[in-house]
């Protein structure tokens, strides 16, 4: 029996009438990344034939290094590569990006790595590389008529999400569990009046968000609905690497896998920077990083399969516990192609790459960026990863997110009276 | 067993624009057998040319993932809500 023809509607389904002319710069079209079946742009973010993820298509212009450089110092420099019209920079947005690329030399002499980077986005306006993509969710969401702007979150992208609404002027509702941690719920609640916590884990809300999603008129559920949109401001991660490397790409790069959507979009990154030119087309190779509490993609890669079996995430790595990642599959993929690989750590190692970074480069990572920092050590050790070739490390937030992860293996060296002579018995004098 | 059958935007093609409707079944393939048989063509939608779940389509019976259950020989007592979402996450 053949399908009835989907009718994909010119007009929103979040707002009343047409988009404008240039609402997304330069995207086409909705592409499936699975069966390649083409729909219009618009808030779908499922296939209607196979349900497969959709995915910005564009017909790119010619773009220069020169009219990047000349951009405004954060991510809308690449607003030709971007879901964004051209006059994004008149939109009120928390306006991330451009983050610091920091030569990580005390952390590759740790590790034995030559030549070693952390890109570090815990420096972003709500401290985590989710401004990114809250950004390009925004603009959609503005595009395409939403009246409400929401999100199921634990930490990062609650925070984002409620910081760029509030910045927009724009009714944010955000959903988290309610036996989320107080202080992570103060983070969002802050910023909104709107939190709403559901007695449930993370799945649970986010079942709820995409129920909502399919009955709610105006809502813009970033990662739901809008998911097309808001994963493509992760490539600007890949972009400023690139730019910052000189207009070159590392040959070896670690990034942190939860949904696995920050590596699919970094690689389209570099990609697309070959195909317009702005790079010299190289090899590089892509690793994955997890925690071992929730690590289907490397259960996979390890038993060489491309059947990533779900798992109920147990992890301090809470901002990567999804035990259904939906591009995962495509981590598999980049990681095989490339000749890099996914690995995962123990919460105790996660702890020590946490720790590590902080002492050695002065930056206080999330439990993802100790995931990250470890797995890259673990890639030393055991081989994969060559320590003789340039390496980039994403850090994709702050510490202070999650501060109940080390609080208890970092302490005072000493509580001493105040005199000279307690502070030399010490030892921790010259 | 009765049940009722949250639908996502995209299959509401099948069933008149209705977001939830009525099917009958002991187990999870019974139910999407007797959904297709009102709806055709639905079924092939949610499983693929193997007859297994599509990877991007995720089926919950009550709150529960049925990958985690049975898969499609998941239990479906009577009045218990299936719903069909497509697989998203992150966040």
């Amino acid at each position: 029996m053949s399908a009835p023809t989907i009718d994909q509607p010119t007009t929103t389904a979040t707002g009343p009438g047409p988009v404008r002319e240039g609402a997304f710069g330069n995207a086409r079209s909705l592409v499936c990344r699975e069966c390649r079946h083409e729909v219009d742009l618009g808030p779908h973010y499922a296939c209607p034939e196979c349900f497969g993820p959709l995915e910005i298509a564009y017909d790119f212009p010619v773009v220069t290094r020169e009219e990047i450089a000349a951009g405004p110092r954060n991510i809308w420099r690449y607003k030709a590569l971007l879901p964004v019209p051209t006059d994004i920079e008149q939109s009120p947005n928390t306006e991330p990006g451009f983050t610091r690329l920091l030569k990580a030399t005390n952390l590759g002499a740790e590790l034995g790595i030559d030549n070693l980077w952390v890109k570090d986005d815990s420096t972003n306006p709500t401290n985590s590389f989710k401004d990114r993509v809250v950004a390009c969710a925004l603009s959609a969401a503005r595009e395409l008529g939403a009246t409400t702007f929401a999100c199921p979150s634990t930490g990062n992208l609650a925070n984002a999400v409620a910081a760029a609404g509030a910045r927009a002027g724009i009714r944010t509702v955000v959903f988290i569990p309610s036996n989320l941690e107080q202080p992570k719920q103060v983070n969002s609640a802050i910023f909104t009046d709107q939190l709403v916590a559901v007695n449930g884990n993370y799945d649970d809300v986010n079942k709820l968000a995409s129920e909502i999603a399919g009955e709610e008129e105006g809502w813009a559920f970033v990662n739901v609905n809008v998911r097309p949109f808001y994963a493509e401001g992760s490539k600007t991660l890949g972009y400023e690497i690139a730019e910052q490397l000189g207009w070159r790409l590392p040959d070896q790069i670690v990034i942190p896998v939860a949904s696995g959507s920050q590596l699919t979009k970094v690689h389209k990154a570099f990609q697309e920077l070959i195909a317009l030119g702005l790079v010299e087309d190289k090899p590089y190779r892509v690793f994955g990083a997890q925690a071992t509490g929730c690590s289907p993609v490397s259960i996979a890669y390890k038993a060489e399969t491309d059947a990533i079996r779900p798992v109920k995430p147990d992890t301090i790595a809470k901002s990567l516990a999804i035990g259904n990642p939906a591009d995962g599959i495509y981590v598999l993929d980049i990681c095989r192609e490339s000749g890099g690989a996914v690995e995962d750590v123990s919460d105790d190692e996660v702890r020590a790459g946490i720790v590590l970074l902080a002492r050695t480069e002065g930056i206080f990572t999330e439990t993802a960026g100790g995931t990250t920092v470890a797995v890259t050590r673990k890639l030393v050790e055991t081989g994969q990863l060559d320590p003789a070739l340039e390496t980039v490390v994403i850090n994709t937030g702050h510490g202070l997110k999650t501060l109940d992860a080390v609080s208890g293996i970092v302490s005072a060296a000493a509580t001493i009276e105040p005199s000279y002579d307690a502070f030399r018995a010490t030892g921790l004098g010259a | 067993m009765s049940v009722s059958v949250r639908v996502p935007t995209i299959l509401r093609t099948y069933t008149g624009g209705e977001s939830e409707v009525s099917a009958t079944g002991s187990t999870l393939a019974e139910v999407l057998g007797d959904l297709d048989a009102s709806y055709p063509g639905i079924r092939a939608r949610i499983l693929d040319e193997d007859g297994r779940l599509r990877r991007f389509v995720n089926v919950y019976v009550g709150n529960d993932d049925v990958r985690f259950l049975e898969n499609l020989d998941t239990a479906t007592p009577d009045g218990v809500q299936v719903s069909v979402i497509p697989a998203v996450a992150g966040g």
